[in-house]
């Protein structure tokens, strides 16, 4: 037996959880240490990982499997496809940064403290959400990947309620309680997802007879596993509703800016670029191969709400006050190209989409933690409190706008070329829906450019004139990303020859075909 | 003589049993009762077990009785034990356990 | 020699990343790193002219496949550049006068702590302008699109302090973004329609097309071409551009981005061929602007939005011209050459102007300049003949062969085109000459400021007026350079085609009309500005001259419109997902709070209801099954 490689990257960072919660009181910064030489162990699997994969070959590879619950067909069944190692390889990449840009976010803030060793808690934490991450993206049983889908909720329930921005304008009081409203709401959201998937699994499991997705999806090819039209219609509206939380698709995503509001910055990249990518990943990996003739039914539907995710998370965007609520609005109509893309069932569109989830962890990552370090200074997250800063910090102000310039998708940088393969898939298939997504791009420059304009330039603000640069452990977090979200923009072909066999693959299973250009059809 | 009339009696018991748990507020008494309604499910199962002619019903009707001996153990040290500490028996001035 | 052609774009790419990492330590050498850099661009520029001069007409293309940028079953797109005649001339125009400006702004911005960080963003847009225009494919000349515009931004931008310089950027970015859409739902209709978008495939099959499809497509790439050179209706943003140190006005705002639009419209000329609806667009979208710049730019008190509003008309030309088809092409690229270089003369004169004038812009603060500094009056006064079309200079040749080809058009359409390119050389004559009077004839009119700091004219250093000399020595003899025996049309013919339109009227009753046209501009001109003193306070002036400094009302459009509307829409939109959107859900959340605190009240700790309660429920589960058993 080959080396369980897939088990060793989920496994590492779930030990190293465990053992960076054990360390003891006194030692905080051996903890943090520990935290960030996992996560880079981590990073150097996921990229074995990554080289050890062969586009060309099978579709999962490094294939682990052992019964596990034998007497209801569950298996531990592990296999990665291009999709997953490229959000692997994503996931593994953000992780040491937010380990790092969140160093000092939960250091005590007396000696004495009456809370139990917070800082051990949080980079623990952290592993743990990486853990699970890892896992559900490998996972290919269906309760497998429930299981892990589920608990996640665990630790994110405790790193948003449990920690926070250190200043707040109404005290800490007030802060703890919006705190943990934020984390009901988003344990709540999700756990009520989770539950209607619940359900669709065990409808599943009634069906097929077991869970294995490969099994499934082979006994359905060759028709040998019969499922009733409305019978599919149902289990994919359960497995897409938990999805669609998750993403947060509209209108249920309100838990979103809640949570990214009150959540220091490098949890709020943890959510929206690493936790959030689960429910789209999931889209195309259990809707459309295990409910094909279901996901094109819904197609409009989604399509439609994708849509309204766009150009109404774009509006919203532009009307916060508060800088972390303005990006997670920016997150939510990023998610909805991403949701178009998967849908509108072109390779253009799903290699798009699968790009976009790579882009917009980097781009959200690289913006959302320079904003989180411009918040540590000041103390405050009111765009209003601003002004001027790119006077006394040029270089916070630089990688600051360049993290607004990868969000609003400007090209040469790497989140263009996925957004505009989201617009041409879409297009090709529903031109109307394309074109009014394309106003999105108007959009995304205002929101950004405001957000600019009102922090960033203008007089210096006198609360902000003693304001220092970005010190050397910030940078180290945020120029990676930036060369990244260069490298990406300017040659892609890394990322997209990992992924395009397996869009192919998802695309024969839902029996589509990319649209043929008009002038060649008319020949 | 018609055993169904057994059951009759049984029920009456039941009834007069059950009566007594509702509107009685001495916990001696509601015990009683509870122990009036045990008996009459013990005809009920002795009556049973004649018309069809078996044991079980009567089998049971043993269980009951040391349920029924077990349970008069531990009630009555309840009871005793409140109306140590409360020195009234009425079932209604221990109503602490509510939200 | 294909290598050179990624060099070309290489070097200033290099000094943009290089003087933008670099940090303070590049402070006092980096004016002259971008300058050098700026300026090798141009000697590979001549170089690969030199390579092209000696090839046939037929073989004057060179491709460079540098490799696949984005691979996608059904969809790819490479970096492929294309060197060809048309995007040669814009090679040597961008590097050229870029490397003029780059040397004027060393003097320029001698005082700027921040000067190293401007020539980072001039050479990054410069670098951005040559992908522009050596892209081989509509994609990547997407990226050098939004290259220019980012350029752009940061350098209208480059005052940050001051709220109206950000405001401004903002605004340039965000008008040029509704541009953008226009170039990316063309792309997709390409890629709908072709199968791809390079160049090559799209432009040679263009006629197999639907007529219906191309002319989507083509007023799509209308839309974007109306945003980057600011045609109405998206020309709001150029005058506010003028925000920018004066050197970016020069280059950017002048000669080369904004002329960017025309590039897009005669390199797809195949498309416009075959689509005449979006033909007649591009004329009227010209024909309006050449008007709506002119009109503007005679109400302006500002020198440099006067400018603005030239540039705008003067573009507009071109764009007619373009629209016009085969027999338009030729000269509007010819005239985007010659405007840029009598274009780029003026706005460095009146950046030398504001220079010895401590940044006054305000033409009535100024007055008799002319014997104060001697050169910048000769170079702006040169540039001024060249612009209003004084025989024998650059404007002249390129102006005049627009009006024809707007007549040669023939129909209706021609003689209105025609009529109103030939008011606009009237107006054109008419502000040119304000400008002109304002500044340089007179009486001087400044004043000391508030401050009591008067201003003491002076004639700007030699490395700013060298690069005004070269400007103007172009602008005067440019047009007759490329005229004469039709140098320039025989050189861009192979890539734009040409024909010559049938004209109602002869080219010499043209000539002899725009003469006239001039005079009278001139003539107006010289009696309200040159005869009687300049009010050093504005007169309240007509409702035309009102309408016309506030841009004739458009941005009071745009505000209460768009902005005032977006407001309030995203205002409403907040409110509505926190009350309607989150307030289901919180409702229901609340719901069932109430509930359960009623519920609550059943647990009221007697016993003796809890055995009413279990009596029921059994009673209850009793008659069910009886009932059950009866049905």
């Amino acid at each position: 037996m080959s080396f369980p490689l897939l088990t060793a990257t989920a496994a590492l960072p779930a030990v190293g959880a465990v053992a960076t919660a054990a360390v003891p009181a006194a030692r905080r910064t051996a903890a943090k240490w520990l935290a960030l030489l996992v996560s880079l162990a981590t990073l150097a699997l996921a990229i074995t990982v990554l080289v050890r994969f062969d586009p060309g070959g099978a579709r999962y590879q490094l294939t682990e499997s052992h019964a596990w619950i034998a007497d209801f067909g569950v298996r531990y069944e592990l296999g990665v496809d291009g999709i997953a190692v490229a959000l692997i390889a994503l996931t593994a990449l953000l992780i040491p940064f937010i380990i790092l840009a969140g160093w000092h976010d939960a250091d005590p803030l007396e000696t004495g403290s009456r809370r139990w060793r917070p800082t051990q808690g949080f980079f623990g934490l952290i592993l743990a959400v990486e853990a699970m991450v890892v896992i559900s993206f490998e996972a290919t049983d269906v309760f497998l990947f429930y299981i892990f889908f589920e608990a996640m909720l665990i630790p994110m329930y405790f790193l948003i309620g449990g920690f926070g921005d250190r200043a707040h304008a109404q005290g800490e009081a007030a802060a703890s309680t919006q705190r943990s409203y934020a984390a009901v709401k988003f344990l709540l959201y999700n756990l009520v997802g989770g539950l209607i998937m619940l359900a669709a699994v065990i409808g599943l499991y009634v069906v097929a007879g077991n869970f294995s997705l490969q099994e499934i999806v082979q006994a359905r090819a060759s028709g040998s596993l019969h499922m009733a039209t409305s019978t599919e219609r149902w289990l994919f509206l359960g497995f897409f509703f938990a999805f669609a939380v998750k993403a947060p698709l509209w209108p249920l995503h309100t838990w979103l800016p809640n949570a990214m509001q009150e959540s220091t910055a490098p949890v709020a990249v943890l959510i929206t670029a690493v936790v959030d990518k689960v429910g789209t990943f999931a889209m195309l990996r259990f809707c459309l191969q295990l409910f094909p003739e279901a996901s094109k039914w819904a197609t409009p539907a989604i399509l439609v709400l994708s849509l309204i995710s766009i150009v109404y998370g774009a509006l919203l965007a532009v009307g916060q006050r508060d800088i972390k609520r303005l990006v997670a609005y920016a997150s939510i109509s990023h998610f909805g190209f991403i949701i178009m893309g998967i849908f509108a069932m072109t390779s253009q569109g799903q290699s798009g989409a699968t790009l976009y989830m790579v882009n917009h962890g980097i781009s959200t990552a690289a913006l959302m933690l320079v904003a989180g370090f411009l918040i540590s200074r000041r103390g405050s997250r009111l765009i209003a409190d601003y002004g001027g800063v790119q006077k006394v910090a040029p270089v916070l102000a630089g990688t600051f706008l360049i993290g607004g310039l990868a969000t609003l998708s400007l090209p040469g940088l790497a989140p263009f070329v996925s957004e505009f393969l989201v617009l041409v898939g879409t297009f090709s298939r529903y031109p109307v829906i394309g074109i009014i997504a394309t106003f999105g791009i108007v959009l995304a420059a205002l929101y950004t450019l405001v957000l600019y304009q009102r922090t960033m330039t203008g007089p210096v603000k006198p609360e902000v004139s003693a304001m220092p640069d970005l010190r050397a452990r910030e940078l180290v977090v945020v120029a990676p990303l930036i060369v990244l979200l260069i490298f990406l923009g300017v040659y892609p072909k890394p990322v997209t020859d990992i992924v395009n066999p397996a869009v192919k693959q998802t695309m024969s299973d839902v029996h589509k075909t990319d649209p043929k250009p008009s002038v060649e059809a008319a020949k | 003589m018609n055993p169904v009339n057994y059951l009759y009696l049984a029920a009456l018991l039941f009834t007069i049993g059950a009566t007594g748990v509702l509107i009685r507020r001495n916990a001696i008494v509601v015990f009683m009762c509870i122990e009036l309604m045990l008996n009459a499910c013990n005809l009920a199962f002795v009556t049973f077990s004649r018309m069809h002619g078996n044991l079980d019903g009567q089998i049971i009707a043993f269980f009951t009785m040391v349920v029924a001996a077990a349970e008069v153990v531990v009630g009555l040290a309840i009871i005793v034990s409140l109306f140590r500490t409360r020195h009234s028996a009425s079932v209604d001035d221990a109503s602490l356990m509510k939200l | 020699m294909e290598n050179l052609i990624a060099l070309l774009i290489a070097a200033p790419l290099l000094g943009a990343a290089v003087l933008l990492v670099g940090g303070r330590r590049l402070d006092r050498v980096g004016h002259w790193v971008g300058t050098l850099l700026s300026a090798t661009s141009f000697v590979f520029g001549l170089i690969l002219f030199v390579d092209l001069l000696g090839k046939n007409a037929e073989h004057r293309t060179l491709i460079k496949h540098l490799f696949t940028w984005v691979p996608v079953a059904g969809f790819q797109a490479d970096v492929t550049f294309r060197l060809d005649q048309l995007s040669m001339t814009f090679v040597l125009l961008i590097t050229g006068v870029g490397s003029l400006i780059h040397l004027y702004s060393v003097g320029y911005m001698e005082h700027d702590e921040r000067r190293r960080r401007f020539f980072g963003y001039l050479n990054l847009f410069l670098a951005a302008m040559l992908l522009l225009v050596l892209a081989d494919n509509y994609l990547l000349l997407y990226v050098g699109w939004e290259g220019v515009g980012l350029a752009s931004y940061l350098l209208i931008g480059f005052w940050q302090h001051k709220p109206s310089a950000a405001t401004a950027a903002k605004k340039a970015f965000l008008v040029n973004r509704v541009g953008d859409m226009g170039l990316s739902i063309a792309i997709m209709l390409m890629f709908t329609t072709f199968g791809g978008f390079a160049f090559g495939p799209v432009l040679s099959h263009a006629t197999e097309a639907s007529e219906g499809k191309l002319t989507a497509i083509g007023l799509m790439l209308l839309l974007a071409a109306c945003g980057k050179s600011a045609q109405v209706p998206l020309q709001s943003w150029l005058g506010d551009a003028m925000e920018g140190p004066t050197p970016v006005s020069a280059l950017i705002h002048a000669a080369t981005m904004v002329t960017a639009g025309v590039y897009l419209i005669v390199r797809s000329g195949a498309i416009f061929n075959a689509a005449p609806d979006a033909q007649l667009a591009v004329t009227v979208v010209g024909a309006v602007t050449l008007l709506f710049g002119a009109i503007v730019g005679c109400a302006k008190d500002d020198i440099k939005k006067a400018l603005a509003g030239s540039t705008m008309s003067q573009i507009g030309y071109m764009v007619l011209a373009a629209g016009l088809g085969p027999i338009g092409y030729v000269f509007a690229i010819m005239h985007l050459v010659t405007h840029g270089f009598f274009k780029a003369g003026l706005f460095l004169g009146a950046g030398s102007v504001m220079h010895g004038m401590n940044d006054e812009v305000d033409m009535r603060k100024y007055g008799g300049l002319r014997t104060y500094m001697p050169v910048t009056f000769i170079t702006f006064g040169l540039g001024y003949l060249a612009i209003i079309g004084f025989p024998g200079l650059s404007g002249f040749f390129s102006k005049d062969k627009i009006i024809e080809a707007a007549f040669a058009k023939g129909g209706t359409e021609g003689w209105i085109l025609g009529g109103a390119a030939l008011l606009g050389a009237a107006i054109t004559a008419f502000y040119m000459t304000r400008v002109m009077l304002m500044t340089f004839f007179g009486e001087k009119r400044w004043q000391p400021d508030e401050n009591g700091n008067e201003p003491h004219p002076h004639e700007s250093p030699r490395v700013m007026t060298i690069p005004m000399i070269v400007l103007a020595v172009g602008s005067v003899f440019g047009g007759a350079f490329f005229s004469i025996g039709d140098r320039f049309l025989h050189w861009l013919e192979p890539v734009t085609g040409h024909s010559e339109g049938h004209s109602p009227v002869g080219a010499w009753t043209v000539t002899g009309a725009t003469m006239v046209c001039l005079l009278i501009g001139v003539g107006i001109a010289w009696a309200q500005y040159g005869r009687k003193p300049v009010p050093a306070v504005a007169p309240r002036g007509s409702l035309l001259t009102r309408a016309a400094r506030r841009d004739l009302l458009q941005d009071d459009f745009n505000h209460v419109v768009l902005v005032r509307g977006g407001e309030h829409l995203t205002r409403s939109l907040v409110y509505v997902d926190h009350t309607l959107v989150d307030g289901v859900v919180n409702g229901t959340a609340a719901g069932f709070g109430g509930l359960s605190g009623r519920l609550r009240r059943l647990q009221n700790g007697f016993a003796r209801s809890y055995a009413v309660s279990m009596f029921g429920g059994a009673a209850l589960l009793v008659a069910a099954t009886l009932l059950m058993r009866a049905v």
